[in-house]
């Protein structure tokens, strides 16, 4: 018996878990499933749609302070605050042309592809500005769960300062719902810049292109994006890209400073409003390595080790890739269609320590390899350990973080 | 004796104590084990001196093999361990206990790397707060979470705490601007999390660790994110009529936009105290004082300055000034940064409080607590970082006086309470420690903390980290893991599926 659960609300959630714990049924927890093609294949009979708990529940941006149920679209949170001059400052990414991904439709039949915001804090995902302003795990206050043993608990709480007991809501993030399945979230929002310029630096190596980036970020002028395109926005060839963003007078005079710091890079082209914007939307939707169906990986590395692990790659396979997070964050396009896990977890091992997530691959393939960076062993342990006092009969996404769990 | 009781000493493990003392000097040589009664008394409390109490033996390793081994001890042979950094927590996360080791990790005092161009810096957890910034300063970088007892306190109090500070409005908490630790677990396994890359895979242990009080693992390591200075600072002193006006006042530089580098507000004994103190020029005719400080490039700041002037203007701000100078500057931010040392001056003995409220609830709050000070028949001072809603009441009171501290800490008790009745919490950046341990479940259901104490069962299942902090029962690990199964078909028919 397969079964779609639709639960309306969080006691219907605890009713479900608590069922499938007592059968050990098995459940995929999905929001729009905007991410299905995310992490590894889940191994589970029935679903869990959380979508019909959707909606704000409180939002008092006086407060920056924003409480909706977990399975409110992304877009309309984004919506929301932006009516009210704020943000989510962490930029969520929106994979769909990456990932692909079912998606779903609002009540005028608009697509909205960037899926649940508890889909977002479950995959952490962050865009470019999370250099500055932290990731998706940084921004999340308080959470209401279910866990694996079907029971309902609160953490965090509804402020932006506290302290009160182990910070939950923030190392659920990332979990990909394997421990427990978030109802309601409490996040910090911040105000939405005023204005946006960008600058475009041509011509650069690799190599070049990253210390610029770090003298960049190094500086006081507040960057909020610092990428480098090797193929250039349109193959035009390589760009090198720096955001500032704030009051319109600072960002003139910031963008002016870094012009005149990095004038040994050459001479940089100026992006407006509109120009920067669809430029980093590009960057955080990681659009240059989106096309085609080959298989992409993520690395965040130091930054400074971002060049390097890509040249010690290129000189092993025909690849295509760019930087983002001033040259620590590496998205890689395997050319040739093969997986290349070997020679990627190798290059991450060489430099200081990193990650790197298999983004895009057959659900075959990704059942198959580490789709994650593989931890040792007393972190594996640990880890499992603590998966077991949440998820005890393991019926929450089995399998997508980990092999047979 | 005060209010809040720790769990019975273990008799049988003091009765131990010559065998561990020379298991832990056969692991730690020389000065590294403490355990003359004399000498002990340094650690028998921390910045929440109400409580003392004398370890079983201290221990202060310089290795993380040291440590490794000396928590491989204590989890084989049952015996309580209690981390320690500079002592200066707010709320006893540093007691000692009777049964336990003290191990004090203030030699771990070196800066290991400084990498510039990642913007990162690998440090011993004995390093202090400012000497991170001192170790970077010269190239203009600095770390910006800033407790005020920053000269003193370590960073891995820091992340036991998750401390906050002044800056933290616009640049974050520990817990935002920590990259990476190592640690070790009470079975003296090393675990590493993180490093100068973002984010990790796995789960998010990390968040976990810190502002987990020390009762998850041992911190031997920290890597933290650094950050250039900004190009100036200014602050502006804004004095209001009512802390109405000044509650607005705040709600309204927010609602334009603004994120000022520090936005604080005193009431009108805290000024009072300050001024007696420091001469930093406040206005004595303010029921509350703001100062708000604006950072980044100067154009920038002087446009905002603006802005925020303009703002509190509208708000009946009956005191407007400018910081003409950096060493005018200084002098705003002194009367305030001196304000718990000046409210020692005018009382014996003080309770500092931490709770957090919607910043909307401040006038209401403010106002039961002038009742609660009444009731209580206490004084009470107020400091808070008001961009966040994190209060610091401070309670006046005088030991000697037979029944002032239980008095002082019923007061604290209704504050914090009331924090949470108006949609607050317990404590925005000090902790629970002991001291707002039985408050937990004014905040918290019980199931909340159940889960909570799992969390701490994958960690430490004999719980022998840090015990007798945080949280107000201690049930055993066998306990919190059973399940009560409801066996059955899928029970909901009303639940909506296809
Ligand atoms: C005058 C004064 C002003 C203060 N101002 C602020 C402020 O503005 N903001 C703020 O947030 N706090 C403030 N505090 C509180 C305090 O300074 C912080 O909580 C600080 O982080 C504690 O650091 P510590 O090194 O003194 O830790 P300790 O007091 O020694 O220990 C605190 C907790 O951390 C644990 N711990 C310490 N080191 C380690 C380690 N290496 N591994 C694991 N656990 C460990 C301990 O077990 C304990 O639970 C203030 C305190 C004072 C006395």
């Amino acid at each position: 018996m397969d079964a779609t659960l639709k639960p309306r609300d969080t006691r219907d959630v605890a009713e479900a878990v608590a069922w499938a714990a007592a059968e050990e049924q098995p459940l995929e927890i999905v929001g729009h499933g905007s991410k299905r093609g995310l992490g590894r294949p889940v191994q589970a009979a029935h679903v869990l749609d959380l979508s019909d708990l959707s909606g704000v529940v409180t939002y008092e941006p006086a407060e920056l302070v924003l409480t909706v149920k977990a399975g409110t679209p992304l877009e309309a949170v984004e919506k929301l605050v932006a009516e009210n001059n704020q943000e989510l400052s962490f930029e969520p990414p929106n994979l769909t042309q990456l990932i692909g991904g079912r998606g779903a439709s609002d009540e005028n039949g608009a697509a909205r592809t960037a899926g649940t915001v508890g889909g977002i804090l479950a995959a952490n995902l962050s865009g470019p500005r999370r250099l500055k302003a932290g990731a998706a795990r940084d921004h999340i206050l308080g959470m209401e769960a279910v866990s694996g043993r079907g029971e309902v608990f609160n953490s965090g709480g509804k402020v932006v300062k506290n302290v009160t007991g182990y910070d939950l809501p923030r190392a659920l993030c990332g979990s990909y719902g394997t421990l427990a399945v978030a109802t309601t979230v409490t996040l910090k929002v911040n105000p939405r810049p005023e204005a946006c310029q960008s600058l475009v630096f041509s011509g650069l190596s690799d190599h070049d292109a990253v210390r610029l980036l770090c003298q960049a970020m190094g500086s006081s002028a507040e960057v909020s994006g610092a990428a480098h395109l090797p193929e250039g926005r349109e193959g035009e060839g390589p760009g090198t890209l720096l955001r500032v963003e704030g009051f319109s007078t600072s960002v003139d005079y910031r963008i002016g400073q870094l012009e005149s710091l990095l004038g040994e890079f050459g001479t940089p082209e100026r992006l407006d409003d509109t120009d920067s914007q669809n430029l980093w939307q590009q960057v955080r939707d990681a659009k240059p390595v989106a096309r085609d169906e080959t298989p992409v990986w993520r690395i965040s590395v130091a930054p400074t080790a971002g060049p390097e692990v890509l040249a010690a790659l290129r000189n092993q396979f025909d690849l295509s890739a760019f930087y983002d997070w001033s040259g620590g964050l590496v998205w890689l396009s395997c050319l040739d269609g093969e997986i290349h896990d070997e020679e990627i977890r190798a290059a991450v091992a060489a430099s200081e320590g990193g990650h790197a997530t298999l983004m895009r691959a057959d659900a075959s393939v990704r059942s198959a390899v580490d789709v994650f960076q593989p931890q040792p062993a007393p972190l594996v342990a640990l880890s499992r350990r603590l998966k077991q006092q949440f998820d005890p009969k393991a019926v929450l996404n089995p399998g997508r973080m980990v092999r047979g769990e | 004796m005060t209010a809040i009781s720790m769990p019975a000493p273990d008799q049988e493990v003091i009765a131990r104590r010559r065998e561990i003392l020379s298991a832990l000097q056969a692991i730690v040589p020389g000065e590294g084990v403490v355990h003359d009664e004399r000498e002990m008394r340094a650690y028998e409390t921390d910045g929440l001196t109400a409580y003392r109490q004398l370890p079983l033996i201290v221990v202060l390793p310089e290795t993380v093999e040291q440590v490794s081994r000396v928590l491989k001890y204590c989890h084989q042979n049952n015996v309580k361990v209690v981390p320690r950094g500079a002592g200066t927590s707010l709320s006893g996360g540093a007691l000692p206990l009777e049964d336990g080791v003290l191990m004090s990790m203030m030699k771990f005092n070196r800066v290991l790397d400084i990498d510039y161009d990642n913007r990162a810096v690998v440090v011993q957890p004995g390093v202090t707060n400012l000497g991170i910034t001192r170790a970077v300063e010269h190239e203009g970088f600095y770390y910006a979470p800033d407790p005020s007892s920053q000269i003193a306190c370590s960073i891995g109090g820091n992340i036991a705490e998750n401390s906050g500070g002044v800056h933290c409005l616009k640049y974050g908490l520990t817990t935002n601007n920590v990259l990476g630790l190592e640690m070790v677990l009470i079975t003296g396994e090393v675990i590493r999390l993180g490093g100068k890359h973002l984010d990790s895979e796995g789960y998010d242990l990390l968040a976990l660790m810190t502002g987990s009080e020390g009762l998850l693992g041992v911190v031997t390591e920290v890597t933290v994110r650094i950050l250039q200075k900004p190009e100036t600072a200014r602050a502006v002193l804004i004095g209001f009529p009512t802390s109405e006006d000044g509650g607005r006042c705040v709600a309204d530089v927010i609602a334009a936009g603004i994120i000022p580098g520090g936005m604080e507000m005193m009431d009108r004994p805290a000024i009072h105290a300050a001024e007696d103190f420091v001469n930093a020029g406040y206005p004595l005719d303010v029921e509350a004082l703001l100062i708000v400080e604006l950072d980044g490039p100067e154009r920038e700041v002087d446009f905002l300055i603006d802005r925020v002037e303009a703002i509190g203007r509208a708000n009946k701000a009956t005191h407007c000034r400018v910081s003409q100078s950096e060493e005018e500057r200084m002098t705003f931010w002194a009367g305030r940064k001196a304000a718990f040392p000046a409210v020692g001056r005018i009382s014996p003995d003080y309770l500092c409080m931490d709770g957090t409220i919607p910043r909307r609830e401040l006038p209401r709050v403010l106002a039961r607590m002038r009742e609660l000070s009444e009731k209580h028949g206490l004084r009470c001072a107020n400091v808070f970082h008001a961009g966040d809603g994190n209060l610091h009441p401070l309670i006046l009171y005088d030991a000697n006086k037979p029944g002032e501290l239980d008095a002082a800490e019923a007061f604290g008790a209704d504050i914090l309470r009331l924090c949470v009745e108006v949609g607050g919490v317990l404590t925005g950046e000090h902790g629970v420690g002991i001291e707002k341990r039985d408050l937990m479940t004014d905040m918290f259901s019980e199931e909340d903390l159940k889960q909570q104490q799992r969390v701490k069962c994958a960690f430490d299942d004999k719980h022998l980290l840090n015990p007798g902090k945080v949280f107000p029962v201690l049930h055993r690990c066998a306990e919190l893991g059973k399940m009560h199964v409801h066996k059955g078909q899928l029970p909901f028919p009303d639940i909506p599926r296809f």
